[in-house]
C-alpha cells in the first residue's frame, strides 16, 4: 500500500507495522507529530497498544524500560533537549540490555532556542549503548523502524533511529507501506528469554561489585560486534521481502573516484546531485552514505576510503573544542592503515541548527578539497557569516 | 477514644517467607520489617520495583536476591513510572493478577521522584506506591530531605543549623490527586500494615502507603528500640496512622492515648540539641497538625 506521509508519520507507522506493544512518550517540536499519529492508530484499534501519556521525556523513556522489562514491545520518540533529559536512562536502557526502539527527530540544542535540525543532540548519546542509524528518506524512516526491532532483539540493545527534523519529519513523501503480513512473518511476535516472570522470579540491576562490573561492559561490546552482523542481515532480509535495502553505509558513485564526499541524513540527498553534476564535468569525486554510527562499521569504511586521495566529511555538528564527531570517528578506524592508503581527511562543518546546505555549498566543499593544504585538514566551516 | 474494629480479631499473617536472610539492612532496620510484612502480604505474584534507596542495597549484590519474587532495580526518580509501565507491559502481553509495587524512600519519593509520583497518581496507573520514609536520605549517609522534620540533625543540617523547614505533608498531596488509597502505616503495628496492603491489593488504580520507618544509625536510636520509636511516633501523633479513599474520606486507624512529643524525641539522637523551647514548638505544631488532621475526620463522617 502506498500513502502519502511524512517523516515523522513514517515513524509512526513504522511502530504501528512493527507491532509495538507499549508506547511510552512525551511531545517535544519536531516530534510531536510522531506521538499524535501513534495516539491516533491506537486510538483507532488499527495498533493493540498502550499508550502511556507520560509528564517528561525522562519518564517516556523510564516507561519503555519498565514495560519491555516486563516482556512487551515498545516504541518512543523525542528530540534535542527530549533526549538530553533521557540520557541517564539511555545509559540504563542499554546497560539492562533491552530492546527498546526510539526515533529521535535531530534538531539543535538550546540556548537559544533552535527547532530546526542538526545533529548534536543524538551525537551527543552516542557512548550510551545504542545503536544508531541516520535516515535520508521517510522510506528508508519508515523501514529503518522495522528493521529496528530485528536488530535490536537479536541483540538485546537498544536502537535509535534518526531523522532530520522538517526536511523530513514534516515533509510528504509517498511511501510504501508493507503488507502487515509480511512484516510479521519479517518480524515475529517479541518473546524475550528473560523477563519480569513471577513463576520464575530473578532480580535484575542490583549491585555489581568491582570484580563482576567490566564482564557485563564486555559483553554489551561483543553484542555491539554481534550487532555489525544482524544489521547487514536484517537489511538484506528485508531487502528479500520487501525490495528494498539500504547498507549500513552505501557506496554512490565510487569507482575509482579520487575524492570522496561523507555525508549522513539528508545532506546525502543532496550530496548525491552534486556528484552528478561534478562527475559529469569530469570531476573524480563520489560519496559515502553513513547510516550506522554505533556500532561504527569501521571495516567496510577503511575498505572504501582507503587508497582515496582525499576524503571531506559534512559533519552538520560539532564537538567544541575538537571538531566534527563523524570525521573523527573516520579518521580513528583510519589509522590502522599503512601510510600510502590512509588519505588526508578533512572536517567541513555545515548546516548547524538548520541552516541550509544548497548543493552550492556541497560544490564549494568538493571543489575546495581538491585543493586544500594537507596540513589545513583540521576543521573549515563553511557559509560562516563575517 | 474510638472503638477500633479491626484490633477485635487477630490478624492473620501469611507464614511464608518471601523476603529471606542474608539481606544486608542494618540491625534494627524498620524498612527490612516493613518488606518482611508486606511480602508475606502481597505473596508471589508480586513484581517490586526498587529505585535507589537503602532498599537497593539491602536486597543484596548481584547475583543474590534477598526476595524471592522478582525485583527490578531502576534509575533513583523513576519507581513511579517504571512500575506503571510494567503493569502496562504486563497487560498489552496478557498477564493477570500480579501486584506491582514501587519500594521507594523518601528521597525518591518527597524529593527527587516527586514529579514521576504525581503524574503516575494522575494518570491513576494501577500500581502500589510504598513509600518507606526514615526521614533523610539514610543510604548516601543521613543528608536531609524534604521529609526530614523540623529540628532534626543531619550532616547536611548540622549543629545550630538543623533543620528550619517542615516535612512535607505526603498523604495531603496525594490526597489532592483524588487518588484511589492513600494510607499511613508502620512497623510497631503489623496488623495494621497487613490490613492496609491488603486493602491496597483489593483496589483498582493508584495505591500509596507511606510507612513510617525507623533508621537506627540514620535517628541516632537504639537497634533494640526500632519497634518503640515507631510506637512512639503513633502515640505522640507524630505520625498517626489513618486512610484516604478517593482523596476526600478520611479514616483514623487507631486512636491510643496521647504521649508527650518529648518521649519520642527522647529516643532520638538527633534530636539531642534540641532546648525546651524548641521541643514545647514541636508539641504544638504536632497538636496542630492533629487539629486539623480531625477536621479532615470530621468533615468525612459529616459527608457520609
Amino acid at each position: 500500500m502506498q500513502k502519502v506521509l511524512t517523516g515523522n508519520q513514517s515513524a509512526a507507522w513504522g511502530a504501528m507495522c512493527a507491532k509495538a506493544q507499549v508506547v511510552s512518550a512525551y511531545p517535544i517540536t519536531p516530534q510531536t507529530t510522531i506521538i499524535e499519529e501513534l495516539a491516533d492508530i491506537v486510538a483507532k484499534g488499527l495498533l493493540d497498544a498502550k499508550f502511556i501519556k507520560v509528564e517528561s521525556e525522562h519518564s517516556a523513556m523510564a516507561g519503555c524500560i519498565g514495560a519491555q522489562a516486563a516482556g512487551a514491545r515498545t516504541f518512543t520518540a523525542t528530540s534535542s533537549q527530549g533526549l538530553a533529559l533521557m540520557h541517564e536512562l539511555l545509559h540504563w536502557a542499554a546497560l539492562a540490555r533491552l530492546p527498546v526502539v526510539m526515533a529521535n527527530v535531530n534538531r539543535a540544542m538550546a540556548p537559544g532556542w533552535s527547532i530546526w535540525t542538526d545533529q548534536n543532540d543524538s551525537l551527543a548519546q552516542r557512548d550510551t549503548g545504542w545503536l544508531q542509524f541516520y535516515c535520508e528518506s521517510n522510506q528508508e524512516v519508515l523501514d529503518t523502524t522495522i528493521q529496528a526491532y530485528k536488530i535490536a532483539e537479536a541483540v538485546n540493545l537498544p536502537v535509535m533511529l534518526i531523522l532530520d527534523a522538517f526536511f523530513l519529519s514534516h515533509t510528504y513523501e509517498a511511501v510504501d507501506i508493507p503488507g502487515q503480513e509480511a512484516t510479521s512473518k519479517y518480524l515475529p511476535p517479541y518473546k524475550p528469554s528473560i523477563y519480569l516472570n513471577v513463576d520464575d522470579p530473578h532480580a535484575f540491576g542490583g549491585i555489581v561489585p568491582q570484580d563482576i562490573y567490566m564482564e557485563f561492559r564486555y559483553k554489551m561490546q561483543l553484542a555491539m560486534d554481534e550487532a555489525l552482523i544482524a544489521a547487514d542481515k536484517a537489511d538484506d532480509d528485508f531487502k528479500a521481502m520487501f525490495g528494498r535495502g539500504y547498507g549500513v553505509v552505501e557506496e554512490y558513485r565510487l569507482d575509482g573516484a579520487d575524492y570522496v564526499l561523507v555525508t549522513s541524513g539528508t545532506v546525502t540527498s543532496t550530496t548525491r546531485t552534486v556528484i552528478d553534476d561534478l562527475q559529469e564535468k569530469g570531476h573524480s569525486v563520489g560519496l559515502l552514505k553513513m547510516k550506522m554510527l554505533r556500532p561504527f562499521p569501521a571495516e567496510k569504511v577503511r575498505k572504501i576510503l582507503s587508497g582515496r586521495k582525499r576524503v571531506a566529511v559534512l559533519d552538520r555538528n560539532i564537538s567544541v573544542g575538537m571538531g566534527g564527531v563523524w570525521s573523527q570517528e573516520i579518521r580513528s578506524v583510519m589509522y590502522h592503515l599503512p601510510e600510502d592508503q590512509r588519505p588526508p581527511i578533512y572536517d567541513y562543518i555545515v548546516g548547524l541548527g538548520g541552516r541550509d546546505v544548497t548543493p552550492e555549498f556541497i560544490e564549494e566543499i568538493a571543489l575546495d578539497l581538491e585543493k586544500r593544504p594537507v596540513k589545513d585538514c583540521d576543521q573549515v566551516w563553511i557559509g560562516l557569516k563575517e | 477514644m474510638r472503638a477500633l474494629p479491626h484490633l477485635k480479631q487477630f490478624t492473620e499473617v501469611a507464614e511464608q517467607e518471601i523476603m529471606h536472610s542474608g539481606h544486608v539492612a542494618c540491625p534494627g532496620c524498620g524498612a527490612a520489617i516493613a518488606m518482611r510484612l508486606a511480602l508475606k502480604t502481597l505473596g508471589r505474584r508480586t513484581i517490586i520495583v526498587f529505585p535507589a534507596c537503602c532498599w537497593a542495597v539491602i536486597d543484596g549484590p548481584f547475583p543474590y536476591s534477598a526476595c524471592s519474587v522478582p525485583v527490578f532495580q531502576v534509575a533513583f526518580e523513576t519507581a513511579s513510572i517504571s512500575a506503571g509501565a510494567i503493569r502496562a507491559g504486563l497487560d498489552i502481553t496478557g498477564k493477570k493478577d500480579i501486584n506491582v509495587v514501587a519500594w521507594a524512600g523518601d528521597g525518591g519519593t518527597f524529593d527527587i521522584g516527586f514529579g514521576q509520583l504525581s503524574a503516575c497518581a494522575e494518570r491513576n496507573d494501577n500500581i502500589i506506591y510504598v513509600c518507606y520514609d526514615n526521614e533523610a536520605y539514610m543510604n548516601t549517609g543521613i543528608q536531609r530531605s524534604s521529609a526530614t522534620p523540623w529540628g532534626s540533625w543531619t550532616t547536611t543540617t548540622p549543629g545550630t543549623d538543623f533543620k528550619k523547614e517542615r516535612k512535607k505533608n505526603l498523604l495531603e498531596i496525594m490526597a489532592a490527586h483524588r487518588i484511589p488509597y492513600a494510607a499511613t502505616t508502620t512497623v510497631a503495628y503489623p496488623d495494621d500494615l497487613i490490613r492496609k496492603f491488603r486493602k491496597a491489593m483489593s483496589i483498582d488504580g493508584f495505591k500509596l502507603i507511606h510507612i513510617f520507618s525507623p533508621c537506627p544509625p540514620g535517628h541516632k536510636a537504639l537497634e533494640k528500640d526500632s519497634i518503640l520509636e515507631s510506637r512512639y511516633a503513633v502515640e505522640s501523633r507524630v505520625f498517626p496512622l489513618y486512610e484516604v479513599e478517593h482523596g476526600t474520606h478520611y479514616k483514623l486507624s487507631m486512636d491510643p492515648p496521647q504521649r508527650p512529643v518529648r518521649d519520642y524525641l527522647a529516643l532520638q539522637g538527633r534530636f539531642k540539641h534540641l532546648t525546651d523551647e524548641q521541643r514545647d514548638f514541636i508539641q504544638k505544631s504536632t497538636d496542630e497538625e492533629w487539629a486539623r488532621l480531625m477536621h479532615f475526620m470530621k468533615v468525612s463522617e459529616a459527608v457520609e
